[in-house]
């Protein structure tokens, strides 16, 4: 997916966008508000990161312009303050979610998802591999036209293998992707998340081979 | 309350006494005034009857051979009959020598030619209206000065005079009660203007310092411009303390979102238990400290607010439906299923930021200690009374502290290694106190923990 960062803080938006590629996503970044409202103007994005303060302004304003603009690409905002008031202005101001500093990027991409799922009303981007089509966002797996509803550490799972078919996955890389660092889980805790999704697969050209010792692959049968 | 500041008089009694006390002066000359304006009108009309009756006798009288006859109608005594059976006397002199009628009638003696005099006098123990006149006759040999006096008591006289002051007493004791109803209604009208500035200033809420709006009279105006100026002085340096702490928000956790999100994808790269330990102590602790400043910043708005609680009406139903909508993605994150449980709106008096805390704080906790693939249940019941319940189906509390965990800073023994500040539960205490209801703290028999909180 492609995302579009407004944050001045360079080397918070590095890390950010760092973080954001190893999911897969695709990150611009803009320092300023100007900026934004160009890059927003230019791109089609998927989603805006915004932090609300800004050397040339309020990220307010931004949400003003981007709203006035009839641009309705969800926004959600990167505050440093966490007092209620101050979110439910930036909610009324037409931001459609936000996330305190410093945030988890797993609960970061839970909102992201959460928001584009509620903006969705039309056609998905879907990932289809063979005769399996999966619709990341509302986590719907069609498989030989059974629509299963995924579970949410599924379909982060499956997502994940999908979208780097054929790399090979270590247990514990899917762990630090699916749980919490704080949750205390062992590595065999993912075997059962890959049992699940063989079971949604079975029948399909898809697989998830496990290479003993080394971790897990998504193959396809030509 | 007790007033730090001295109360000296107060302005309605003050405009009071002075507006009626005015009436009263006003009400006591006006009874004068018509009183001796009526008494001089009944007093002339008598004397314009006495001296018609002298008259009419002095025409009467006439010098035939030397000697003054006076043959004088019965009519010029009968003309002065009353309704109070007033009595007369009158007398008649020839050069000064009584001819007939009562001796010792005063007659303002020194009265010459035609004028007339009238005086009161006292006769027979009464008071007596006097008219007296004289008449020169001129005869062969000499003049006779004839003079006539008629004097009438003054009962009818006094009589009228006594109804007349009855009524002008009834109409100035009328006019000084509508003079002082007006008073009391001017009075109330124009403090009034300075009870509503009071009560719209009282009214407001603890974070509305916008200026007063209102139309105010002309007098109010330097009060009220003095008050606007004020406000928008404490409005400034509120804004200014905002911002302040909006920026050092920002200072801070920007710089710790940068290391949190670098050891984040490191962590995700790493493969050496060592590092791995590591980066998780430091995710640890910077999520730790954001959480305990935020949880200190929301304790300290909630303490704020509970002491000045502004009750408005607020749906439950509403504000629940939001958060859950809020904290799906986190739950989803877990696995965790947010289940709310409420058909109906449920309206409760209360703080709607205060209230939102608290739940949060509720399903917060629920969310961190409910395993993945449970779900957590919140129940909202109507009637009796407002009453929501979060439950989980977790591990529970344990029951031997289940009374000290709302303390502040109090974790329960069994949270090792999750993140937590302890002040969850005692924003929720604090927050249903200000609303006067119960928190409840349980374990479902179905195992789990389960918070209740009764309005």
């Amino acid at each position: 997916m492609k995302y579009l960062l407004v944050e001045d803080n360079f080397e918070l938006a590095n890390a950010i966008s760092s973080r954001m590629g190893l999911d897969g996503h695709q990150v611009d970044h803009a320092a300023k508000i100007s900026d934004a409202l160009d890059y927003a103007k230019a791109g089609e994005y998927d989603l805006i990161l915004l932090d609300i303060m800004l050397p040339d302004g309020d990220g307010r304003s931004f949400l003003k312009q981007h709203r006035a603009g009839k641009n309705d690409t969800p926004v959600i905002v990167l505050t440093a303050r966490s007092q209620v008031s101050d979110r439910i202005s930036m909610l009324d101001l037409g931001a459609d979610d936000y996330v305190t500093k410093p945030f988890d990027h797993a609960e970061l991409q839970a909102r992201c998802r959460a928001v584009l799922r509620r903006k969705s009303g039309t056609a998905q981007p879907t990932t289809r591999i063979g005769d399996v089509e999966f619709d990341p966002v509302r986590g719907h797996l069609n498989v030989k036209g059974t629509t299963i509803n995924l579970r949410n550490r599924e379909l982060r799972l499956l997502e994940l293998l999908m979208n780097a078919k054929g790399q090979v996955f270590s247990k514990q890389k899917l762990v630090d992707r699916l749980f919490s660092y704080d949750d205390d889980v062992s590595e065999n805790a993912i075997e059962v998340y890959v049992g699940r999704l063989r079971k949604h697969l079975e029948g399909s050209s898809v697989h998830i081979r496990t290479l003993r010792g080394i971790g897990y692959r998504l193959d396809h049968e030509e | 309350m007790k007033n730090d500041f001295v109360v000296l008089g107060s302005l309605r009694n003050q405009l009071a006494t002075i507006l009626t006390g005015g009436a009263a002066l006003l009400a006591i000359l006006l009874f004068f005034v018509v009183r001796g304006y009526a008494t001089q009108i009944a007093q002339e009309g008598q004397d314009n009857i006495l001296s018609a009756s002298v008259s009419s006798i002095l025409d009467a009288a006439v010098l035939r051979d030397g000697v003054v006859e006076l043959d004088f109608p019965y009519a010029s005594l009968s003309m002065l009959s009353t309704s109070a059976d007033d009595r007369i006397f009158y007398a008649i002199y020839e050069d000064g020598n009584l001819l007939s009628g009562y001796d010792g009638l005063e007659t303002g003696l020194g009265a010459s030619g035609n004028a007339r005099m009238f005086v009161s006098a006292q006769y027979d123990n009464a008071t007596v209206r006097v008219a007296t006149a004289s008449r020169t006759l001129i005869g062969a040999d000499r003049s006779r000065q004839v003079t006539v006096s008629v004097a009438q008591t003054q009962d009818a006289l006094a009589e009228t005079l006594n109804r007349i002051s009855r009524n002008v007493a009834g109409f100035g004791l009328g006019f000084f009660a509508l003079a002082t109803a007006l008073a009391f209604w001017g009075t109330s009208t124009t403090i009034g203007q300075l009870s509503r500035l009071t009560t719209s200033v009282t009214r407001r809420g603890p974070q509305d310092l916008s200026p007063f709006l209102k139309p105010v009279p002309t007098e109010m105006v330097p009060l009220v411009r003095s008050l606007n100026t004020l406000m928008a002085r404490l409005d400034q340096s509120l804004k200014q303390s905002e911002d302040f702490i909006a920026e050092a928000a920002h200072r801070v956790r920007t710089p710790l979102a940068t290391v949190r999100s670098y050891a984040e994808a490191t962590f995700q790269r790493v493969q050496n238990q060592e590092n791995r330990d590591a980066l998780r102590s430091m995710m640890r602790a910077i999520d730790e400290s954001s959480r305990a400043a935020g949880q200190l910043l929301d304790h300290a708005m909630v303490t704020f607010r509970a002491g000045n609680l502004e009750r408005e009406d607020v749906d439950l139903d509403g504000l629940l439906r939001d958060l859950v909508q809020r904290m799906t993605p986190v739950a989803d994150m877990r696995d965790v299923a947010l289940y709310l449980d409420s058909n109906a709106p449920a309206i409760l008096q209360g703080d709607p930021v205060l209230l939102q805390n608290a739940f949060r704080n509720l399903i917060d906790n629920a969310l961190k200690y409910a395993p993945a693939e449970t779900s957590i249940m919140i129940h909202v019941q109507t009637t009796p009374r407002i009453r929501v319940d979060v439950s989980d189906q977790g591990r529970g509390f344990l029951l031997h502290e289940i009374d000290k965990l709302a303390g502040r800073f109090v974790r329960g023994g069994d949270t090792e290694g999750h993140i937590g500040s302890g002040l969850g539960l005692t924003i929720a205490q604090d927050v249903v106190n200000a609303h006067d209801g119960i928190m409840t703290l349980s374990n479902r028999q179905e195992g789990g923990a389960c918070v209740s909180l009764q309005f």
